[in-house]
């Protein structure tokens, strides 16, 4: 780049001869002297993909620009779709040798799935020294112990009301099955976002170990068929059930517990509340497609995102949960509470979501289109 | 004009291009996703290139014969409402000073350009009980208390519809347009009632438009996937939002495609029996 701009500089009555005379003796100082770092420049950038919307947002504005004056490297923002488009478009530009991002924040279903097609370029941990930080859960690790992704953040679904229709708080999962909240309620569409599997085993068999088997599996849907009756709407489109949580018009359902911290500092009238039994904690990690050629960089990138202060800004500017200890943090009870809870979490089955998804994913369909 | 069929390659070249757009845009891609129909699902993961039938077998059940028969009656059903709505609408329309006119088609096409989540939050909120019409017959006392209407089977129609309304006007007015309107009034002279003339003289005269309007709302009613999502409960649900649910969400792009294709076959037989029955009627 330097270069070009010299050359073009210089072009007005030089002869070409003595312009790229000037520019080589240019290029040779630049080798000798600082200019490498400008040089390289335009090669130290790395594409990001983060879910699009309000976390996009959130990192464009808090997050990356940080980053960039942290380490010179540029961070080109990708918005990339929920659920699993995003990993199915990784996986075809991977076929092709294309990485649409070379590091992309994936939830846990789409890192396994992606792992199984080989997808994710091992990372070198010793290459990234925060990633110690990093809970060992939320660190994901292929057969062979290969490491194919690092927790980036963590969130939770809690169980959300509006408080002009419930003056109180309810405490546990366990409302969702009232009969008094018949056409109350909204929940997720499916299955393997939902986790409805697990509240249901948490709420009514003791835990999520009830998971373990078929049979246990069959005792989750049928509890979760009973609720089918105050079920108003089984939302795809968070916006949708945002909207009518606000109104009151289906007045409590599972929805995010970031997002709805927003919508209270909005004034809106609606509370997150962490059941008993827990709030249902799902991450994202970092991971990198094996098309991409920025490996090094993507270790740089994800050593940062790793540091106790960076997940303490994710904490606050973001408002996700941080993935590492929390005592690493300097965060404070009430900008720890506002994320997360000290309630033992209810940590979804992602090995099921897996081994047997189109079975789960049929028997859900049936029991909620039935 | 050339009255003889084309016979040299300079003469067929007017339809080359359009050849070579259907062939690109439709028949390649179509191709693809028989071919990927029969591929091999790799269960938490991909697929692999393979020749099976497994995704076809696994929607021969009750349970998705079900969602197909419900996917093609609520088309059908959306298809006859939205002609018998528009079909006396456009010929009011036209029988309109033309300044009028000019300002019902530009009133409809603004309508088009609503995209479908639009349509379907604006129905929601309109049926809603917090915000909804129910709201309005309570003030007049015709109800008791506000009534959430939606999501439901009701509500899902009613986006439907509006949604299919504009095209159904746009397709019916041309031909409504050219109509000799003096045969209607012949009819009168000859002593039959409004209706009567309306019945039978406008409507059999053009059979033929109503027909292919009934079978353009119908492929566009079976296409949508946003508005069941939206405005239906899950019994409500569509095979197009099985579709997606496969092809997005469960990255199962083998059975999707199966779906497709099946949805592609079944809706252009229907459309062909539609042609065949119109033809030997009217034929008649």
């Amino acid at each position: 780049m330097t270069n070009t701009t010299n050359t073009t500089r210089f072009q007005g009555g030089v002869s070409r001869r003595a312009v790229l005379a000037g520019a080589g003796g240019l290029a040779a100082a630049a080798t000798v002297t600082g200019f490498p770092n400008i040089l390289r420049a335009q090669d130290k950038s790395l594409k990001v993909g983060v879910y699009g919307g309000y976390f996009k947002e959130s990192f464009d504005k808090h997050v990356f620009p940080e980053f960039t004056k942290a380490t010179g490297i540029a961070v080109e923002s990708v918005a990339e779709p929920t659920g699993e488009a995003w990993l199915v478009q990784l996986e075809q530009a991977a076929r092709a040798r294309q990485a649409p991002a070379d590091v992309s924040m994936m939830s846990q279903v789409a890192m396994l799935k992606g792992m199984s097609a080989d997808l994710w370029a091992p990372l070198d941990l010793g290459k990234m020294p925060n990633t110690a930080n990093v809970l060992p859960h939320l660190v994901n690790k292929y057969p062979d112990g290969r490491v194919a992704g690092i927790g980036a953040v963590s969130w939770f679904i809690t169980l959300v009301t509006n408080t002009q229709s419930y003056p109180q708080a309810p405490a546990s999962w366990a409302a969702l099955w009232d009969p008094a909240n018949k056409g109350k309620l909204g929940l997720m569409a499916l299955v393997s976002n939902s986790f409805l599997l697990e509240v249901a085993a948490a709420t009514h068999f003791g835990g999520t170990k009830h998971l373990d088997t078929e049979a246990g599996q069959l005792d989750c849907f049928k509890k979760l068929a009973e609720l089918k009756d105050n079920v108003n709407l089984w939302y795809r489109d968070e916006a949708q059930f945002e909207a009518a949580l606000k109104s009151g018009e289906i007045p409590m359902g599972q929805y995010y517990h970031d997002v709805t911290g927003l919508a209270v500092a909005d004034g809106q009238p609606v509370r997150s509340t962490f059941p008993k039994e827990g709030g249902i904690n799902d991450s994202g990690s970092w991971a990198v497609t094996r098309a991409s050629t920025k490996l090094d960089l993507a270790h740089v990138y994800i050593d940062y995102m790793s540091q106790p202060s960076v997940q303490a800004l994710l904490s606050r500017k973001v408002g996700t949960a941080p993935t590492i200890p929390r005592a690493k943090t300097d965060l404070t009870d009430a900008e720890f509470g506002a994320v997360s809870s000290e309630i033992a979490p209810i940590v979804p089955r992602y090995d099921m979501y897996q081994t047997k998804a189109d079975w789960l994913n049929e028997k859900w369909t049936e029991m909620i289109v039935g | 004009m050339i009255r003889r069929p084309p016979r040299t390659l300079a003469e067929h070249a007017p339809i080359l291009f359009p050849a070579l757009m259907l062939i690109v845009f439709f028949v390649i891609p179509f191709g693809l996703m028989i071919a990927v129909s029969f591929f091999r699902r790799v269960q938490g993961g991909f697929y692999e290139p393979d020749f099976v039938l497994a995704n076809y077998e696994r929607f021969l059940s009750a349970f998705f014969g079900n969602v197909l028969s419900f996917s093609l009656m609520l088309a059908g059903l959306v298809a006859v409402v939205a002609v018998a709505i528009a079909f006396p609408f456009t010929y009011r329309l036209v029988r309109l000073p033309h300044p009028a006119q000019v300002r019902w088609l530009v009133f409809l096409l603004s309508v088009l350009s609503l995209s479908e989540v639009i349509i379907g939050f604006a129905w929601s909120t309109l049926l809603s009980r917090t915000a909804g019409i129910t709201n309005l017959l309570v003030a007049v006392g015709l109800m008791e208390a506000p009534q959430s209407l939606s999501p439901g089977f009701g509500a899902l129609l009613a986006g439907l519809v509006y949604q299919a309304f504009p095209y159904t006007v746009l397709v019916l007015y041309p031909a409504l347009a050219r109509f000799d309107f003096s045969l209607m009034e012949a009819a009168r002279t000859l002593g039959s009632s409004p209706a009567r003339a309306f019945f039978t003289v406008l409507v059999p005269a053009l059979r033929n438009t109503i027909v292919g309007t009934v079978i353009m709302a119908f492929v566009f009613a079976l296409g949508s996937y946003l508005l069941p999502q939206l405005l239906g409960r899950p019994q409500h649900w569509t095979l197009s939002v099985l579709i997606t649910d496969q092809a997005i969400y469960q990255s199962n792009m083998p059975f999707a495609a199966a779906m497709a294709v099946f949805l592609v076959l079944v809706s252009l037989a229907l459309v062909g029996l539609a042609l065949i029955l119109g033809r030997r009627e009217g034929s008649q």
